[in-house]
């Protein structure tokens, strides 16, 4: 158990506090490093492998595009246990889009490449409808939240269970599968063209917020602070491309390609994999999440309510409109879990999602997400899911068996609180 | 406090035969109350007197269930918080009403942020906007960028009262804002009361302080049980007097 740790040592040198870096998330990517060492130690570097990074990642996916918006349901001090179910319910109505209504109502096959806009368009907002409810119960009619989603994670359980009468439904359409993982990908070329625009924005970000505080003559950070995250910050983004682009397609699986093609493979043609369709999917999320968060009038409202519902609802905010608007953006990212959760794994069946709920939850706390509300970050959660799947898989990958993986995770859950409560208490935040 | 009001022109704010109850309890009963400009009255009674109930029917927190509410002698319905805001009217809560986890500027700005362009709201110019009015209320004031969680109750209460004072309030209520305050403090929150006064600006102050209400207000509204004792001019009735209206809802022997 010593595989999350204390926080980093908090300000050692004036040096290290000029880089004003958040001691927090220091303290969760310590953590999130320790993990993957030692299990790369375990597991004799095979953990640290482009293909398990690869695959870690597009595993975490589902869990942490949820973990995002738990975030905002539990920084207003409400839960959110029916995700699970409601990805279930989103991931029905998207398969029998595709395989009874499209080809039986609309006569679209199959392959026919409206069909997945049109099941994913209709899954979003099965999720928003589902989503906003929940918020309507909570936020109108005062309902505890923790009752309203109980009683959802039943509910749309077992809703999916009738929508597809108990069937497994596949295969889905392959324009729908692309966001899977493994079965879309960007490839060599468009994962470095994605890496420096996300450099280049990232760049942009950081000169900006420099400017707007000398345009109001606050204090800055000295130049080299700046340059120096700026560059770990460029080093995290082109390694994370570089690992990604360094797990390569099997020869076999090319030969098929060319194969199906009706052409033979030139020797020794080799082609990489990339960031996953999924992956560019989170990272967008991630980012408008947190501009949601950061930078909007309905980010600020939310983190409002959640220190001081009744300060919030005295300064003129409409909290009962804005419970219902968290949960139906809850909704929203269930249904896009769910877009990424069936198609990778190529079908919908009954137990899709099943025990998420937990797992987004658990990903936003150890994330620093406080259960007392107010406080959380969007950064935190997908980190969160990332050290929970990493755990999950790295102890699946040295042999332990799977009742223990769960012991081991509810462990680490509890613990992370507790280390998050003792830190917060040293700080006095 | 000598200085004459003029009463001879609209009131700038005139609460008639207000009442509300909760569940079958009459916390505010029949009370009618007047505020000029430049006027500063005071709110005295007992906790439960009905103060409070009164002032949030103003400030839209409550709803009346009778009455009437005129604003520059113009008839207005208050639906919530921001209908009262829209009448410049502006509150500094007893609970001082803030965000603990978001920073001052956060707090002053909350609900009517300035937004850029694109429409994100604009932290670097409330920031900026923030540390000009503190800095005329109180230049202590550095920890901008600290929750205000962070801040000495001095500090809250600065906050708390920049945010009525930023958003140009013509009409302005306080409960209680020195009850958490030292003597410094304190000081500086008659000096502000008088700065506003002078700017035309009425002011409703929720005390339990006699002295302090001698020394500010101008007149003094007394409730009791929900009920007007009864309102008078602060300079012609001894402290024994308003006593009196507080403890026993006793009418004084008031020269008109």
């Amino acid at each position: 158990m010593t595989d999350i740790h204390a926080p980093a040592g908090p300000k050692k040198k004036s040096a290290f506090a000029a880089l004003e870096i958040d001691t927090r998330l220091l303290g969760m990517i310590g953590a999130f490093v320790v993990v993957c060492l030692v299990f790369n130690l375990l597991t004799e570097g095979r953990f640290l492998t482009p293909r398990n990074v690869f695959n870690l990642t597009i595993q975490t996916v589902s869990v942490a595009l949820m973990a995002t918006g738990m975030v905002f349901v539990i920084v207003t001090r409400h839960i959110d246990l029916s995700v699970g179910s409601v990805l279930a319910t989103c991931s029905a109505i998207m398969a029998m889009m595709q395989t009874a209504v499209a080809p039986g109502w609309l006569g679209l096959e199959l392959g026919h490449p409206m069909v997945a806009p049109l099941a994913i368009v209709v899954g979003i907002a099965a999720g928003v409808i589902i989503g906003g409810f929940h918020g309507w119960l909570v936020g109108y009619l005062t309902i505890p939240a923790f009752i309203v989603t109980l009683g959802g994670l039943l509910v749309w359980r077992n809703v999916a269970w009738h929508l597809t009468s108990g069937q497994t439904i596949g295969p889905l359409d392959e324009t729908f599968q692309l966001f899977g993982g493994i079965n879309g990908t960007l490839g060599e070329t468009w994962s470095w063209v994605f890496g420096i625009i996300c450099l280049i924005a990232a760049w942009l970000g950081l000169l900006q917020a420099r400017r707007a505080r000398i345009r109001h003559e606050f204090p800055v950070k000295p130049v080299w602070a700046e340059l120096t995250i700026g560059g770990i910050v460029a080093a995290a983004i082109l390694g994370f491309v570089a690992v990604l682009n360094a797990y390569e397609v099997p020869t076999r699986r090319l030969e098929r390609m060319f194969e199906a093609r009706g052409e033979t493979m030139p020797e020794g043609y080799t082609e990489a994999y990339g960031l996953p369709i999924s992956v560019l999917l989170l990272i967008i999320v991630a980012i408008v999440m947190t501009i949601v968060a950061q930078r909007t009038r309905l980010g600020r409202y939310i983190f409002a309510t959640g220190g001081n519902p009744d300060a919030a609802e005295l300064a003129g905010i409409n909290t009962r409109m804005l419970t219902v608007k968290v949960f139906a953006i809850m909704g929203i990212l269930c249904a896009i879990a769910a877009v990424v959760a069936a198609s990778r794994q190529t079908f919908h069946s009954n137990d899709i999602g099943t025990l998420d709920e937990l797992r987004v939850i658990a990903a936003a706390v150890i994330g620093g997400t406080a259960l007392a509300g107010g406080v959380g970050t969007i950064y935190g959660a997908i980190l969160g899911a990332l050290i929970m799947q990493s755990l999950q898989s790295g102890m699946a990958m040295v042999g332990v068996d799977a009742p223990y993986q769960n012991i081991v995770v509810g462990i680490v859950l509890v613990v992370a609180v507790l280390v998050d409560i003792i830190y917060r208490r040293r700080t006095g935040d | 406090m000598t200085t004459a009001i003029d009463r001879s022109g609209t009131p700038l704010v005139e609460m008639r035969n207000i009442s509300i109850s909760f569940g079958g309890v009459h916390a505010v009963d029949d009370v009618s109350v007047d505020l000029y400009p430049g006027e500063v009255v005071g709110l005295l009674g007992h906790n439960g007197a009905g103060k409070s109930t009164l002032i949030k029917c103003l400030s839209g927190a409550y709803h009346p269930d009778a009455g009437e509410i005129y604003v520059n002698g113009e008839k207005v319905t208050i639906r919530n918080p921001r209908d009262a805001r829209d009448h410049n009217i502006e509150t500094i809560y007893q609970t001082l009403a803030l965000a603990d986890n978001l920073d001052a500027a956060s707090n002053l700005f909350l609900g009517r942020e300035l937004t850029t362009a694109t429409g994100l709201v604009d932290d670097a110019r409330m920031e900026a906007e923030t540390r000009k009015i503190l800095g005329r209320l109180n230049p202590n004031f550095r920890k901008f960028n600290a929750p205000v969680s962070a801040l000495s109750g001095g500090q809250r209460q600065s906050v708390a009262i920049s945010r009525a004072v930023y958003f140009n309030a013509r009409i302005l209520i306080m409960d209680e804002p020195t009850a958490a305050l030292g003597v410094e403090e304190t000081r500086m929150v008659a000096e502000l009361i008088d700065e506003l006064k002078k700017q035309g600006i009425g002011i409703f102050l929720i005390d339990h302080d006699i002295h302090q209400v001698k020394a500010l207000c101008d007149r003094a509204s007394v409730m009791k049980n929900g009920k007007l004792v009864g309102t008078v001019e602060v300079d012609k009735v001894s402290e024994d007097d308003i006593l009196g209206m507080i403890i026993l809802g006793k009418q004084p022997q008031q020269a008109a």
